[in-house]
């Protein structure tokens, strides 16, 4: 599997009223292309910071992000953000429609955005609601649209911050089916924040728990179920069950001392 | 009766009750500058609605002293309306652009529009150019301010989201920018409509030949005092409905924005 993205001992510091705030440090890992792999770690760790220099919008103060080998310092192409603040990320002028057709017209003519538009909203179980204004709209509606909008836009690398938080369990259930239905289809590389460790492991290919702030990159764990998973019967599996036990232990216990970031089971390699 | 024709009601009732008690006042006190409403509204009608019927009985005065008026207002109005989201935008989207400018700007506002007229005067002599020139002058600095916070103030959120898409050019300033910035410029537009009023009067005011400002001092010379009331009334009933108009046309561009979410004017 060709590495799609390359992180480098990524850091970035805010400015504090107190001088600097280091948000993320040192962080390093790499992503293959059709991978996905979800980020945990603890709240206010530097996750979204991590996801913003991923994307290109925050330059980072030190060390370097690489697409297809390619220095990252604009925001390239081909990538989509589901942000974590997904209902400000919504243009309130535009109808529930536009909104998801808006990234789309510079590239595609009319009846075709439309269509991607519609089927994208489909997805998402929001066709009734195409006409409407996202305020009119619940929070997890607005967070579909927020989904539906990046998979219309069909990107190589997508980019999602806790995109699942407001829905309920049975449509998140549904979305997390949803994505690894799509990424399979389309090809789409994901690298997905969440702060739910069994969504992690149910999603993941790998899973990359990050230590408090300054985030760090805890354990690099590669998630060895079965590449086909069901909410029922991948839930209750020995195996799940014991990562899930495992990313939990990591997370609220990290190792005292991450010299090297630990990669475990390093040669399996889901999906190979 | 439904709750809005009752609402309307409400509102005209006490307006029609003061019209009555002016009336019967001015009647029982014969002061010769306070004509009786009647004696006004006749004189109106006499004066621009008495015209034949092919001209929608519409009076050469309309044609000749009204409409141009009118013309004037909303010409150096939307000059104003032009310039200022322009150059609002311009600045807004300059990260140092206010640096240089905002001292500028704030010194311009703050000179009384009406103490401009001489000036314009002698640049451009009597007559339409210098009218429009003190209208724009005095209504474009809401504009411009309004728009300049409005841009400004791009939700953040919005900002990344267009970036990560990719969104440039025509489509961020049309697409996000505007969009974003109009609640305030709206509020900035309101602001500047019922400047552009004051200046056409004051403008007509001083000098020249045809105008309903022109008219009035004209019929106050005159001491046909009817006649000055009836412009008077004239400008409150355009004022109204401007204004009228204009919160229509906000309230259809604005539709998108959750209900009873009106920007206040910065400024102005
Ligand atoms: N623009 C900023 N300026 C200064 N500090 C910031 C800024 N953005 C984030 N931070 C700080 O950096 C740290 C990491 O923030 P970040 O949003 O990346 O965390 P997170 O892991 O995404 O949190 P959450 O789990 O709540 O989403 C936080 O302590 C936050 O206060
Ligand atoms: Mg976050």
């Amino acid at each position: 599997m060709p590495t799609m993205l390359e992180v480098t001992d990524l850091g970035h510091r805010y400015a504090a009223k107190d001088g600097v705030y280091t948000a993320i440090d040192g962080l390093s890992f790499t992503v293959g292309s059709g991978e996905l792999v979800c980020i945990v770690g603890p709240s206010g760790c530097g996750k979204s910071t991590l996801l913003r220099s991923v994307s290109g919008l925050l330059r980072p103060t030190t060390g370097q992000v690489r697409l297809h080998g390619n220095l990252v310092s604009g925001v390239p192409a081909d990538l989509a953000v589901v942000f974590q603040d997904y209902s400000r990320s919504l243009f309130p002028w535009l109808s529930v429609q536009r909104n998801v057709e808006f990234p789309l017209r510079r590239a595609l003519g009319r009846a075709e955005r439309r269509e991607r538009a519609r089927q994208a909203l489909e997805q998402v179980g929001l066709t009734g609601a195409a006409g409407k204004y996202p305020w009119q709209l619940s929070g997890g509606m607005q967070q579909r649209v927020a989904i539906a909008r990046a998979l219309a836009y069909r990107p190589a690398l997508l980019l999602m911050d806790e995109p699942f938080a407001s829905v309920d369990a049975q449509t998140r259930f549904e979305l997390e089916d949803l994505l690894l239905r799509v990424r399979r289809e389309q090809d789409t590389t994901v690298l997905l924040v969440t702060h739910d460790i069994d969504e992690s492991v149910y999603l993941g290919d790998r899973v990359l728990v990050l230590s408090k702030s300054p985030a760090r990159v805890v354990a690099d764990l590669t998630v060895d179920l079965p590449a086909e998973r069901d909410q029922i019967t991948t839930r209750e599996s020995e195996r799940f069950v014991a990562m899930r036990a495992e990313v939990a232990r990591l997370l609220h216990s990290p190792p005292a001392e991450v010299a090297a970031p630990a990669r475990e089971r390093a040669g399996a390699v889901v999906g190979e | 009766m439904t709750a809005r024709t009752t609402r309307f009601l409400q509102q005209w009732l006490v307006f029609a009750g003061l019209v009555a008690v002016w009336e019967l006042a001015t009647r029982a006190a014969r002061a010769p500058f306070f004509p009786p409403p009647s004696q006004i509204a006749r004189a109106m009608y006499q004066q621009w609605l008495s015209g034949p019927a092919s001209r929608l009985f519409l009076t050469d005065d309309v044609f000749d002293h009204v409409f141009p008026s009118i013309g004037r207002m909303l010409g150096g109005w939307a000059g104003a309306t032009v310039v200022g989201v322009a150059l609002g935008v311009l600045l807004g989207r300059s990260a140092v652009a206010m640096d240089f400018v905002g001292p500028l700007l704030a010194f311009g506002r703050a000179i009384p529009p009406p103490t401009l007229v001489p000036v314009f005067l002698v640049l451009f002599s009597l007559g339409t150019p210098m009218q429009l020139a003190t209208i724009v002058f005095g209504t474009v600095w809401p504009i411009v301010l309004n728009t300049v916070d409005g841009v400004r103030a791009v939700d953040k959120v919005k900002v990344d989201t267009a970036r990560a898409f990719r969104i440039q050019g025509p489509q961020w300033l049309f697409g996000v920018v505007l969009p974003s910035a109009l609640p305030k410029i709206f509020a900035g537009l309101r602001v500047s409509l019922s400047l552009a009023l004051i200046l056409m009067v004051i403008s007509e005011l001083v000098g020249t030949t045809n105008g309903i400002g022109y008219q009035m001092i004209y019929a106050q010379r005159q001491f046909e005092l009817p006649a000055m009331w009836s412009g008077i009334v004239l400008l409150g009933v355009l004022g109204y409905v401007f204004n009228t108009l204009l919160l229509a046309v906000e309230r259809r561009a604005l539709a998108w924005q959750p209900v009873g979410n009106h920007a206040q004017a910065t400024g102005g």
